[in-house]
């Protein structure tokens, strides 16, 4: 049964227990940076960060507000980078979460274009890279336990639970609460559904989400256009041009008989 | 090799020395990006990840070695005699242009040494994929183009050279060629249909991969143009007018099918304002169309341009260059929707493009001096 998460940005505190829990989990190196004027930290998603909370100073009213919002892999339904990358590094497991295989992985850093979220990051400084992403603690969810992130958090701000019933969680939290969201839920119907959600009490736009996103599926881009025509493309112009080679050379070929 | 060179001219001029020390020091930073890695050798970052090597080196390098199977298309399969003389240094070029556009890849991507993946483990669904083996195969085929030339010269593996010379072959390897072309020419561009919302309305079509092939076949007939009149040169020869006369013409032709491909899907979009909207990008694509299509199109479509030497060269120069630029605006635009970080090559990634660049100009120098590459009438094909 595939799984997913419902992010409730408007529960989050901003306290970052989810991105040391990642970290812990993944055995990943901690950095200190100092802060350049923003809470965020660190800044970026890098290849040693899967996850990090945004900080927003935003105001309710006239009254300031803070704004928290969980930054990972969406975990597309069908994603991008899988249908880029060239020798399959990347998949969609039946679980959920879209995993990478660094022993496939040729390290061309297309996945990294074709993500619309701008999510897989690089290992720049090895001689022996991996591209890394929040992998939505796949060993954990295929034994059906929560991701580190979810089961760190102490304000529930993440529901884990079947696919079907995140989206249903979803929608009941915005009907019974008038007022309190916005009446959309990201992630269910960007990049033709993601198996993260999130709901807010503002805009997305305004939280910095990419609203830019198509609404359908990213491997159909190149698949409709180009790739689903390339054969019979080729099938064409093999008649083409056998066509152009016998009309063309008949008389030459004719003249090396006599 | 057997100390008799060639009659025409001396190989090692300082030129010459020049280009093999270029090269030579590109290896060199080569080792360097082999021994410690794309970080410390390259300005890549994660919202840059794909720098001066995907798109100088691979995107328009293979653009630029389009020559080869559009030159071959009329000597061989449309028979045209007037290009006969030509397809050998055009095939040539091709050849030494794609084994410098894999060389580059292994150099760019992050695991150089797992190259050979795309071939075992494959992903249809992917454009990626598509352009790793179409790139493999054309460079195969264009070996076993090249390979009767120098088995020819070594006098070794007779049977092979005669196997290779066949008719039937020859015409399989041309065909099979630019069928191979047409699949991964489009493919770079179709790279980007993937990203619709970073790149530029200006350039983002889903005919993207069209307009690649078509303005493929235009440089590949400058770039083919500009190596004629400067191998006469180089030589001494008169230059063949005739079929510098015809390059012209296709090239505008080309142009002009280019044009209004552009111009029409913009125009069917309703985008075509956009190119006045006073920004870099609509400047960017004033320059890339005007300088590098609309001006060369009807320069070369003039008849008394076509008979000037210097004039052509200006022409096809502007050619190149638009297609360059386009190259480079398609990558570098969309990852400017990648994040805030601005992107310059570091001297290391140049280097190693300069380097590339340079062994491919001291290759072709040596391979035309001791191979018959001009001289195909004399060898009976």
């Amino acid at each position: 049964m595939s799984k997913g998460v419902l992010v409730d940005t408007t529960r989050c505190i901003g306290c970052r227990s989810c991105q040391i829990a990642c970290k812990a989990w993944h055995d990943l190196e901690a950095r200190y940076k100092p802060s350049n004027g923003t809470y965020t930290s660190p800044e970026k998603l890098s290849a040693d960060c899967y996850t990090l909370i945004e900080f927003f100073d935003k105001k309710t009213g006239d009254q300031p507000s803070w704004k928290f919002v969980k930054e990972q892999c969406l975990h597309c339904q069908d994603p991008a980078c899988a249908s880029a990358c060239p020798v399959g590094a990347l998949k969609k497991t039946p679980e959920g979460p879209v995993i990478y295989d660094q022993w496939l992985c040729i390290g061309c850093r297309y996945c990294m274009l074709a993500c619309p979220f701008q999510i897989p990051k690089y290992e720049w400084d090895t001689t022996n890279p991996w591209v890394q992403k929040c992998n939505f603690c796949a060993s954990r969810v295929a034994s059906d336990m929560a991701p580190a992130c979810v089961k760190a958090c102490p304000m529930d701000v993440m529901y884990f639970d079947d696919y079907d019933k995140i989206a249903q969680e979803a929608e009941r939290r915005i009907n019974n609460f008038p007022g309190k969201y916005v009446n959309h839920i990201y992630g269910f119907r960007e990049a033709g559904g993601t198996s993260w959600m999130y709901i807010a009490d503002r805009p997305f736009r305004k939280l910095g989400f990419n609203t830019d996103v198509s609404d359908k599926p990213y491997p159909a881009l190149t698949w409709k256009p180009s790739l689903s025509k390339i054969l019979w493309e080729e099938a064409g112009l093999l008649a083409v041009l056998g066509g152009i080679l016998y009309l063309r050379n008949r008389r030459n070929h004719e003249e090396g008989k006599k | 090799m057997n100390g008799k060179g060639s009659e025409h001219y001396r190989f090692f001029t300082l030129r010459t020395w020049i280009l093999l020390g270029l090269a030579v020091f590109g290896a060199i930073v080569a080792l360097y990006r082999l021994a410690v890695g794309l970080g410390p050798a390259t300005n890549l970052s994660d919202s840059t990840p794909w720098g001066l090597w995907i798109a100088f080196d691979v995107t328009t390098g293979v653009a630029l070695a389009a020559g080869g199977f559009t030159v071959t298309f009329a000597a061989y399969v449309a028979n045209w005699d007037k290009f006969k003389p030509i397809a050998r240094a055009a095939t040539l070029t091709a050849f030494l242009g794609y084994l410098l556009v894999v060389f580059g890849v292994f150099l760019d991507i992050g695991k150089p040494f797992a190259i050979w993946h795309p071939i075992f483990f494959w992903q249809p669904g992917s454009v990626m994929f598509e352009i790793v083996i179409c790139i493999s195969l054309y460079t195969l085929v264009l070996f076993l183009e090249f390979l009767p030339w120098l088995l020819n010269r070594l006098n070794v593996l007779t049977g092979v050279r005669d196997f290779l010379e066949k008719r039937s072959v020859l015409f399989t390897l041309v065909i099979l060629g630019i069928m191979l072309s047409y699949g991964h020419q489009s493919s770079l561009g179709g790279l980007f249909l993937i990203t619709p919302a970073k790149l530029h309305p200006l350039w983002y079509t889903q005919f993207i991969h069209h307009l690649f092939f078509l303005s493929a076949v235009c440089v590949g007939l400058s770039m083919v143009s500009c190596e004629t009149i400067v191998s006469a040169n180089m030589r001494n020869k008169e230059h063949e007018t005739g079929i510098l006369d015809g390059l012209a013409r296709g090239t505008s032709i080309a142009l002009l099918v280019y044009f209004l491909f552009r111009i029409g899907d913009l125009a069917i979009k309703g985008n075509l304002g956009a190119m006045f909207e006073g920004s870099l990008q609509s400047g960017l694509f004033l320059v890339e169309m005007g300088v590098g299509v609309v001006i060369p199109m009807l320069l070369l479509a003039s008849k008394s341009i076509r008979a000037s030497i210097p004039a052509l060269l200006a022409s096809h120069g502007m050619v190149i260059f638009g297609v360059v630029l386009n190259r480079f605006n398609v990558v570098f635009l969309t990852e400017s929707n990648m994040g805030a970080a601005a992107y310059f090559p570091s001297w290391q990634e140049f280097a190693i493009t300069v380097g590339l660049v340079s062994a491919g100009l001291f290759l072709y120098k040596l391979i035309v001096t001791y191979l018959p590459i001009f001289t195909p009438a004399e060898q009976k094909t």
